[in-house]
């Protein structure tokens, strides 16, 4: 009860500070946080999926992938506003979720791993296509119009689509938060500690793994159509494998099973690139992976583990007080 | 029928390096229950190595022995100091240090011989052609060569005390130790196996695809298709699933979906494998380890 | 008779805390030692802290070496044949190939050879079903290729985890006359583990009966077999 009253201040907090940047960021730290908020919710994606059901996706960057072209086809092609895409794409991405998973999840752990990681390898090739460039737009991908503010609020394009991330991810956030407490929750992660004892609970765990994964994909590829949003260009190559990598080691660095974790996650996969770029051009991969190796032997529960075991240090004195 | 039978046989010929990939994911598999993201990587490492070799003026063969010696102790290496303290750990935890070591070898790769794809010479020439030009020199030599490896290894599994003794160890290490098997031993031999066999597939593939950091990255996802599709727990169905997938590769890439699409047939076929038959063709009953 | 095993304050878990409580024992030259106890007092335990195959303090010396720290590959090769609670079998290797693991140690290949014959000469059904797959064979054959392998390791010592269990009488009268007859014929010292304790004590010259990680009684076999109190309160026949 406590716990839960805290989490809500908590991320209310968060989400107070995210807000008011809004309104004191020049335009190109706004595009940053717009981009770190959408790179959250693909973690969170994994999140869900890995701290919460003990599953490993190496292709989470396939279902960015279908998020971001669902969102820029039907808003370059058929002038759909952007808004409307959104429930579309997230739609789309669990469809394939669920296609994926369905097959992959009746095996153990390793199996959705090495399909995920085929699809993250041939995605970029599908969206090259000749045959479907009509509708892709081919190897130079596709342009859209930029976001402006609704019933003529006073705020710029740049100001409004961070705020219009921010909400939509906000409420993605909420979903994973009542989803992972409430009774599927539980039985996600009756799933995770020991599936024997899941089944004896009468739990169908290939149904719920791969209903859970569904939701991760969904999550994703909400993501995905957040970030066509934000910048109105999708190209094949934005969605290379090393994008899943990358929303990986984010999982990794936030923490598999840290909600709030996720948010870390998000601005590791941010700025990092910012950084190892300067450094030199071969660096951001060998920077991703000294840091994958090293969280992996030296803190495995990530900044989100690192933060959650701080609060519970701090929580036991005033318990002990009681 | 003359294109087709072209397609075959140059579909063996690239079966017979994803063969040799899924028997040294496989290899590792059995011991460990690990999957090593990085063997692709690990094989273009020793690529590079052998084409500075033959850069210096190393004979061809030469070169080749060395660098299969060389990555020998690579695998090695990375079981002693990646592999061993996660072995218990949770799936999660190997998978994240070997997509680390796929990064970074990646990366060192770039680093080291730059990132501009290189050609690399090949040791089979011929001034007639051969089987009335259904082939090149080099298909036919690198399958033969990869054909003779892949017997080897089956022979050293099959007859030699050692390779009982790896076999022992990987099915069983409780039993394998009272029998005065030095388990971890035998995991650091499969490791350096695994890659001196990964080597030994990218120095033939090389001259075919050229030689660049993600030359393997490809080759990696047919060589997961053909274990799944062989069983991941039979070296023997995981080579044959290797072949197999070279061959439904050219074949589907030359007349239905197109080159463009290639590495999606892996895709379908690891897809189609799970549904269909997900113990693979050879497997043994998957056990479900959530 | 000198001790060719002896532990001494022996403590052995599989986590922090402690199964074994600092026991005593000793196994004879030549002798057949049995170790007795309810299920889940800790003799498979005794058995595994033995062989190095868990955490372990105390002493234990062999042929009046220190093997306490020694690893389990390193024992075996000091002469202790181990034929594992649950069999141990190479399911997946031929009956054949479980044999050779055996003798992987050993490089006298004519003194392999010539005990395998004598393995045959035990145990005929095994040399029958030499190519079979080692899974394919009933739990008697898998007891008889158990019992093999770990004499094809030459041991001096030869542990025994509950070699009755779960195989039909018949079949466990037949094992305990051959495990008389290696003792006798090869001079192996054994320790055996059994839950039928009337059987072990009939094979036994001593024995001791472990109870929740302590030794509470312990003598040579005939005393205990007389003893009235120990059969009812521990052995329950
Ligand atoms: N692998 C194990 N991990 C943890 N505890 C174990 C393990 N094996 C046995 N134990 C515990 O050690 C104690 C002794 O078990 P064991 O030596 O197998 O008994 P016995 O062989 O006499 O039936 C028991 O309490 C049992 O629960
Ligand atoms: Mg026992």
């Amino acid at each position: 009860m406590n716990r839960n009253r805290s989490a809500v201040w908590g991320g209310l907090g968060v989400f107070a500070v995210l807000v008011a940047l809004a309104f004191v960021s020049s335009s190109y730290h706004l595009f940053q946080l717009t981009m770190l908020v959408v790179y959250a919710v693909a973690v969170l994606g994994m999140v869900v999926l890995t701290g919460y059901n003990g599953q490993i996706s190496l292709g989470q960057g396939a279902f960015f992938a279908i998020g971001s072209y669902v969102t820029a086809i039907l808003m370059a092609n058929y002038n759909w506003p952007y808004w409307a895409t959104v429930p579309v794409a997230a739609a789309a991405s669990a469809l394939m979720g669920f296609l994926i998973g369905f097959p992959a999840l009746r095996l153990g752990g390793l199996y959705l791993a090495l399909t995920t990681f085929a699809l993250a390898v041939a995605v970029p090739q599908v969206l090259k296509v000749d045959a479907l460039s009509g509708l892709t737009g081919g190897v130079q991908g596709l342009t859209m119009d930029k976001a402006e503010a609704p019933f003529h609020l006073p705020l710029t394009g740049d100001q409004w689509i961070y705020l219009f991330t921010l909400i939509v991810g906000g409420l993605m956030f909420l979903l994973a938060w009542n989803l992972t407490r409430g009774r599927i929750g539980r039985a996600m992660m009756a799933v995770r500690e020991q599936s024997t004892a899941a089944e004896a609970m009468g739990i169908n765990l290939a149904g719920l793994k791969t209903r859970t994964f569904a939701v991760s994909a969904m999550l994703t590829g909400v993501a995905g159509a957040l970030s066509s949003i934000a910048v109105q260009f999708v190209a094949p190559d934005s969605f290379n494998f090393f994008l899943s990598i990358t929303l990986f080691v984010g999982l990794v660095v936030g923490g598999v099973d840290s909600i709030p974790g996720a948010l870390f996650g998000g601005a590791f996969v941010e700025f990092l690139p910012n950084i190892a770029n300067e450094i030199s051009k071969a660096a951001p991969g060998a920077i991703y992976g000294a840091i994958l190796i090293a969280f992996m032997f030296v803190m495995p529960r990530g900044v989100g583990g690192l933060l959650s075991r701080l609060a519970r240090r701090a929580r036991k004195p005033a318990v002990a007080a009681e | 029928m003359n294109g087709l039978l072209h397609q075959i046989s140059s579909g063996i010929a690239s079966g017979a390096i994803y063969a040799s990939v899924s028997l040294a994911l496989v290899m590792i598999y059995q011991a460990t229950h690990h999957v090593n993201f990085a063997q692709g990587e690990m094989a273009t490492l020793s690529t590079f190595v052998a084409l500075t070799l033959i850069h210096a003026g190393v004979p061809f063969w030469a070169a080749f022995v060395i660098t299969v010696v060389l990555s020998f102790g690579l695998g090695v290496a990375v079981e002693r100091v990646l592999m061993r303290p996660v072995m218990n750990a949770p799936v999660l935890t190997s998978v994240g240090v070997f997509i680390g070591l796929l990064l970074v070898i990646n990366a060192l790769d770039g680093w080291i011989f730059g990132f501009t794809i290189k050609a690399f010479p090949s040791p089979f020439h011929s001034a007639h052609p051969l089987l009335g030009g259904l082939v090149s020199p080099h298909e036919l030599g690198e399958t033969g060569l990869t054909v003779v490896v892949l017997l080897l290894v089956w022979a050293f599994f099959r007859f030699t005390p050692l390779g009982l003794a790896m076999r022992a160890a990987a099915h069983n290490p409780v039993s394998a130790r009272l029998c005065g098997v030095n388990v971890s031993r035998m995991l650091g031999l499969g490791w350096g196996l695994a890659a001196a066999i990964g080597a030994a597939a990218g120095i033939m593939v090389a001259p075919v695809v050229f030689l660049d950091p993600n030359m393997m990255s490809g080759i990696l996802l047919y060589a997961f298709a053909g274990a799944l599709l062989g069983g991941v727990d039979n070296p023997f169905g995981a080579v044959i699933g290797g072949f197999i997938v070279g061959v439904l590769e050219n074949i589907f890439g030359a007349y239905i979906v197109g080159t463009e699409l290639k590495l999606t047939v892996a895709l379908i076929i690891i897809v189609a494998v799970l549904l269909v038959k997900p113990t693979g063709l050879f497997g043994r009953a998957v056990q479900v380890r959530v | 008779m000198p001790a060719l095993l002896e532990a001494r304050d022996l403590r052995a878990g599989y986590g922090p805390p402690d199964v074994l409580h600092g026991i005593d024992f000793t196994v004879e030259e030549g002798g057949v030692t049995a170790l007795l106890g309810a299920n889940g007092a800790g003799k498979t335990t005794t058995l595994r802290a033995l062989c190095g195959m868990i955490r372990r303090s105390g002493r234990i010396t062999l042929g009046g070496e220190r093997i306490e720290r020694a690893a389990t590959e390193e024992i075996v090769r000091r002469g202790v044949g181990h034929v594992p609670d649950g069999r141990g079998t190479f399911l997946e290797l031929s009956v054949e190939e479980n044999l050779r693991l055996g003798a992987y140690t050993r490089r006298d290949r004519a003194g392999v050879a010539a005990d395998m014959e004598r393995m045959f000469g035990y145990f005929p059904r095994l040399q029958e079903r030499l190519r079979q797959q080692a899974g394919t064979l009933s739990g008697g054959e898998q007891q008889m290729l158990a019992i093999a392998r770990a004499l094809l390791v030459k041991p001096r010592l030869l542990l025994l985890d509950e070699p009755s269990f779960g195989l039909a009488p018949l079949i466990v009268r037949e094992i305990f006359h051959i495990l008389r007859r290696i003792n006798a014929e090869e001079r192996t010292s054994i320790l055996v583990v059994e839950q039928n304790a009337s059987l072990a004590l009939d094979l036994a010259d001593h024995a001791f009966l472990l109870e929740t990680g302590r030794i509470v009684v312990s003598g040579t076999a005939s005393a205990i077999r007389q003893d009235e109190t120990v059969r009812r309160s521990y052995l329950g026949y």
